[in-house]
């Protein structure tokens, strides 16, 4: 199972000192952020995309490009790239560049993005949010497959003869999840293709994220690309820790009643009930991820965030610490101990390297 | 004998309500008209105020409560609807907007829908016809034509209660009637339900 952070990328002013950090020191606190991840043992980064203020993230791939020359094991990924207003020739250029200078520690999350003006400044229609996502992905799941193109479609200009460059690393697209959040079409399309489902599982109560990994698990079975339970499943969560329950309550109060997207809401005791945020010890955070797969399954891909609402550098990497430390082993190993054979890990690289060429001998096998 | 449910939303902010007791007297009226077109009618009595909290917390995060969520349910699953908003500046109160800004913008769509208010003087009257219909209107809900309001008046006074009395009963007949000649009600629509195949979506073939 693979364990990792994802971050928005949001500059917050810290609630409890009044400060607001530079776009300069959030952009190098991210990159501390996932260096701290792959030294405390974490498996996977993951930025956001957003084109507008208060977020810093609008270049994901320049971003995993620096993180990728500086970590050795980290897979570098997205939450979310943004299918439906950038242009899907552009993703596959970007990310199989991304790919082969990080060695094939790389894949994406596709996600449509819920900020209305950011279409029309990209020259598209929020109406069009899943046909975008539709298209767009078509598009790019037969540029990183096919060497050359002849395309036509809805929403961008036609192609003839079109070839993506570099190919892809070996000749093995990224890896694909699909994040969202409410929108069946999306878990049924991540099913579609036998790519990953991501949950946000953040904002949502859980039996929400429920049905919807239900769906994309049917649906990846009806697809043919295994049984429900071989679905590749990723979900998000958000924790704050000490040792003492008490005081990660009274730390994490001010940032939880400020930040930006549930502040001056329901009370951090409602909003804990109701959704997977969990603020308390290392112990009451690895006994509520491990209760995730009693209502999802055995899953792949457990990010959590830790980063925002103005939360300090200081206050994050000691968060990364207790994560790595105390959180992530126990995690692991109980994960591990659970999950049936035949069930399998995330995909990386390696293993769908290794599953192609197994195939690729299978049909010359069967050919001969 | 068919069943059939009815929610009773109530904007109300004081305890005890008028715009509450005018919901219930709709409530009843409507209840016995059904019944004597042979429903058995259940009532499903919603309080605005007890959810107000949780109303404004799904403005922000997005979601609702486990409690308002079935409150919502209750509301798009309903046969027929009986919402009752007291007059603020004239037009209904911000908790009726907001409850129903969190309602699933098609759950109301054909739904039959009975308006009422409430005000300090009969001269908000109108402000049934000026705000409140036009926004069920816009939800594609069916008001029913007779919209009731009681001002202080219509409780108390000679022949007073009889005015009011008769438009509850015209109001709840024709409440009745659409109820009435609808089938049963199969409850809020599944969020997750898939209702294109995606080789449609795939070809562009816009289901709606």
């Amino acid at each position: 199972m693979q364990f990792g952070v994802f971050t928005v990328g949001d500059v917050t002013v810290d609630p409890t000192t009044g400060r607001l950090p530079s776009e300069h020191e959030r952009i190098k606190a991210m990159v501390a952020i996932a260096l701290k991840a792959e030294e405390v043992g974490l498996d996977v980064f993951a930025t956001g995309e957003h084109h507008n203020p208060p977020f810093v993230p609008s270049s994901p791939t320049t971003m995993l490009g620096h993180i990728a020359a500086r970590t050795e094991r980290l897979l570098l990924s997205t939450s979310t790239t943004l299918i439906t207003t950038n242009d899907p020739v552009k993703i596959a250029e970007d990310y199989a560049m991304l790919q082969h200078l990080a060695d094939g520690r790389v894949d994406l999350m596709m996600g449509r993005g819920n900020t209305g003006p950011v279409y029309p400044w990209f020259g598209q229609d929020i109406r069009n949010g899943i046909p975008l996502a539709i298209e767009n992905y078509d598009l790019l799941h037969r540029l990183w497959r096919e060497d050359v193109v002849d395309w036509k479609g809805r929403f961008r200009t036609a192609l003839q003869s079109f070839t993506a460059t570099p190919r892809p690393l070996d000749g093995v697209p990224p890896f694909v999840w699909h994040g969202s959040i409410r929108s069946p079409e999306i878990a049924e399309q991540a099913a579609y293709y036998g790519d990953g489902f991501f949950a946000n599982h953040i904002f949502w109560p859980k039996e929400h994220t429920q049905r919807m990994v239900g769906l994309y698990r049917q649906r990846f079975a009806h697809y043919g690309h295994g049984t429900p339970e071989q679905a590749i499943v990723g979900l998000g969560g958000q924790v704050f820790m000490r040792r003492n329950s008490q005081d990660a309550v009274r730390e994490f109060r001010p940032y939880f009643d400020n930040a930006p997207v549930y502040g001056h809401g329901p009370s951090l005791e409602e909003f804990t009930a109701q959704t997977p945020l969990t603020v308390g010890s290392p112990q009451q955070v690895i006994d509520r991820t491990l209760g995730f797969r009693e209502y999802v399954g055995d899953y792949q891909r457990q990010l959590f965030l830790m980063d925002h609402a103005g939360l300090p550098l200081k206050t994050v990497l000691e968060q990364l610490d207790l994560l790595g430390e105390e959180v992530v082993p126990v995690l692991r190993k109980e994960f591990d101990a659970l999950r049936p054979a035949h069930v399998p890990e995330a995909p990386t690289h390696a293993s769908l390297v290794a599953a192609r060429d197994a195939a690729d001998l299978t049909g010359a096998e069967g050919g001969r | 004998m068919t069943r059939r449910t009815l929610a009773v939303v109530s904007a109300g902010l004081g305890r005890p309500s008028s715009t509450r007791l005018l919901a219930d007297q709709l409530a009843a009226a409507t209840r016995d008209e059904l019944d004597r077109r042979g429903a058995a009618v259940e009532l499903h009595p919603i309080e605005l105020r007890e959810h107000a909290h949780d109303v404004v917390n799904h403005l922000l995060t997005g979601f609702p409560s486990p409690a308002l969520r079935e409150v919502l349910d209750a509301v798009a699953g309903a046969d027929g609807l009986i919402a009752v908003t007291p007059i603020f500046n004239a037009s209904y109160n911000g908790l009726f907007k907001s409850f129903f800004d969190v309602v699933d913008s098609d759950a109301l769509a054909g739904r039959p829908v009975l308006i009422g208010a409430t005000g300090g003087t009969a001269r908000h009257s109108l402000a049934l016809e000026h705000a409140v219909r036009p926004m069920f209107a816009y939800l594609r809900a069916l008001v029913v034509p007779t919209a009731v309001f009681a001002a202080p008046e219509d409780w108390a006074g000679e022949g007073a209660d009889a005015a009011l009395r008769a438009r509850i009963r015209r109001a709840a007949g024709e409440l009745a009637d659409q109820v009435d000649r609808r089938p049963a009600a199969i409850g809020p629509a599944d969020p997750f339900a898939l209702t294109t195949s995606f080789e449609d979506l795939l070809a562009g073939r816009d289901p709606a």
